[in-house]
């Protein structure tokens, strides 16, 4: 079992102190809502895509520290990448968060985000983790609200 | 402040706390991180004393069996403790006969079945429901179900910013119109008791029925349905010491007969024929299917328990829990306390700085304290106080003096954490 203590490390309470990329961009092509309707998480993704790439992205919104840090991290991960990459990322996040992919041990791209593995002891809180990578993947496939409920439940299909 | 010190601050407790507490071996058994357990998430859900334990496990090793029907020994031994039990209830209450005590699965389910039997019986096109603002989900969505359905109407009386109700305003409620109240005794995310007498009293001089949810308050204080004159009052059992899948709707005999049933099935009819089916009586009419029957019997050991500590020294030893830990968590900068009301009952709701109420929860965790955060499913109370969500430390008898200085140790840290 994880010592929750090691989870809000640094990094993670740095980012929601000083989140990067906060606002709302005024040219966005891509935007999404995200909502954990369970515990009140709801962030709001703008983003703008030049051809398959992520120009620029930010986020707003009411959260708690690890979806905060988490969405802070993931627009710096991914401003400048190819939607591809991203999308990689999504996948590694959410494999990562949910116990799937063990980044000690297999192959990944997710460098610091690695500060949240943790999160995966923290069934409670697994889903403030993902949430803002859901809320990525639904803008660029240009869906208007992403939920961690549902079909989406990233718990559920991990369990 | 160490607990040494806290004794000295504090007034003695009058019930031998640490007497009843070796009475929950969970108290005892859990180290969350290795740290003693402070648990203070009972609004949601109590523990269970050894004496309801072991009579669950006598029911199952030597009463078993489906009751009302069968002819054999052990149908016998348990349609009557089930039935004993009813009348354990209506003794709890001070029901007027057992025939007014359903037993349902919870408070939702009694609310519910409420909402179905009286609602397809006596409201209509137009007409009005009266809930408040403080109330759980389960008091707000069965009405706003059954307005949709009935083409009513739901109007919510408001609450001032120390969370109480403002009375004024929900005499001004009532209308020609308004055919039923449904109001709960004390709020769950705020704690505010409910003056539930004088708004029954103003119920009825408008001729209209009124439904308790008494989900926060059974374990808290003395209830007395007769005296109150509620029409309707509903608890659960897992948060009065007793077990999950267990609740109870008292209903005044002559509304329960009026009202149609809730659930068609067994046990709930006296005929059944493809032409015409005849129900049974009150209250076997709402207890379709087989009940719930080792949760009654064990509530009603629940509450043989609660009557023995005594819930006049019960509300007591928690009136001092909740000054104590509302005087300390003011003590911390940053801390702010929502709920108010000067009635409150042992719940406390409260933010921290502007660090999120799941970061608090997941770090006091890690101190051995258990809290609640959240919404609590009461959405309405957070969206009126602008947060969405708090953290809620809830209070039971068997909480201690050393528990609040944990908890407030525990909040403490966090706040050096996030700096």
């Amino acid at each position: 079992m994880i010592d929750s203590k090691q989870l809000y490390q640094e990094m993670i309470l740095d980012h929601n102190r000083k989140p990067r990329n906060y606002g709302q961009l005024a040219d966005a092509t891509h935007r999404s809502e995200g909502l954990n309707p369970l515990c009140g998480d709801h962030i709001r993704l703008t983003l703008k895509l030049a051809g398959d790439t992520i120009e620029n992205v930010a986020f707003e919104g009411e959260s708690c520290a690890i979806c905060k840090a988490s969405a802070s991290m993931m627009t710096a991960a991914v401003k400048g990448k190819p939607v591809a990459d991203a999308e990689r990322l999504v996948a590694e996040f959410r494999g990562m968060a949910t116990g799937v992919l063990d980044t000690a041990s297999q192959p990944n791209h997710l460098g610091r985000l690695t500060v949240f593995a943790g999160v995966k002891d923290l069934p409670s809180r697994v889903k403030c983790a993902i949430l803002p990578w859901h809320t990525l993947h639904a803008a660029v496939q240009s869906q208007a609200v992403a939920s961690t409920e549902g079909d989406n439940d990233p718990v559920a299909q991990s369990a | 402040m160490t607990a040494a010190n806290a004794a000295k601050t504090s007034p003695m407790p009058t019930l031998d706390v640490e007497r009843l507490r070796a009475d929950f071996p969970i108290l005892a058994n859990v180290h969350p991180h290795g740290k003693p357990l402070a648990y203070l998430d009972n609004g949601a859900s109590s523990q269970m004393p050894q004496q309801v334990i072991d009579r669950l496990v006598h029911y199952q090793t030597h009463e078993h069996a489906n009751i009302h029907r069968g002819v054999h020994t052990l149908s016998e031994t348990a349609t009557k403790a089930y039935e004993n039990a009813r009348r354990q209830v209506q003794r709890f209450l001070n029901a007027r006969e057992d025939r007014e005590i359903v037993f349902t699965s919870n408070v939702t389910d009694s609310i519910n079945l409420v909402a179905h039997g009286f609602g397809r019986a006596f409201i209509g096109e137009g007409d009005e429901i009266i809930i408040t603002h403080l109330e759980h989900h389960a008091n707000i969505v069965p009405w706003q179900m059954l307005c949709e359905d009935r083409g009513a109407k739901l109007k919510v009386v408001p609450i001032d910013d120390t969370g109480t109700l403002i009375l004024d305003q929900y005499q001004r409620l009532f209308s020609a119109r308004t055919k039923f109240v449904s109001v709960t005794h004390v709020s769950n995310a705020l704690g505010t008791i409910n003056p539930v007498e004088e708004m029954i009293a103003i119920a009825h001089r408008h001729g209209v029925p009124i439904m308790i949810d008494g989900a926060q308050a059974v374990q808290h204080m003395p209830v007395d349905v007769q005296a109150l004159d509620c029409d309707f009052y509903a608890f659960t059992g897992h948060k009065l010491f007793g077990p999950t899948g267990i609740g109870v709707l008292y209903g005044k005999a002559d509304w329960l007969n009026k009202m149609k049933p809730f659930r068609g099935g067994g046990d709930m009819i006296l005929s059944v024929s493809f032409e015409k089916t005849t129900y049974n009586a009150i209250p076997f009419k709402f207890e379709a299917g087989t009940p719930p029957i080792s949760q009654a019997i064990a509530l009603g050991a629940a509450i043989e328990y609660v009557q023995g500590v005594g819930l006049g020294r019960i509300a007591a030893h928690e009136h001092e829990l909740l000054v104590y830990a509302t005087e300390r968590l003011r003590s911390l900068d940053g801390v702010r306390i929502y709920g108010t009301a000067k009635e409150k009952a042992a719940v406390i709701s409260f933010y921290v700085g502007k660090i999120h109420p799941h970061d608090v929860g997941t770090l006091l965790n890690e101190e051995g304290v258990a809290i609640r955060t959240g919404h609590h499913c009461a959405q309405p109370v957070m969206q009126r106080f602008g947060i969405p969500a708090t953290a809620r430390a809830s209070f039971a008898f068997y909480n201690t003096m050393e528990e609040v200085d944990a908890l407030v140790a525990a909040v403490a840290k966090v706040q050096k954490l996030f700096g």
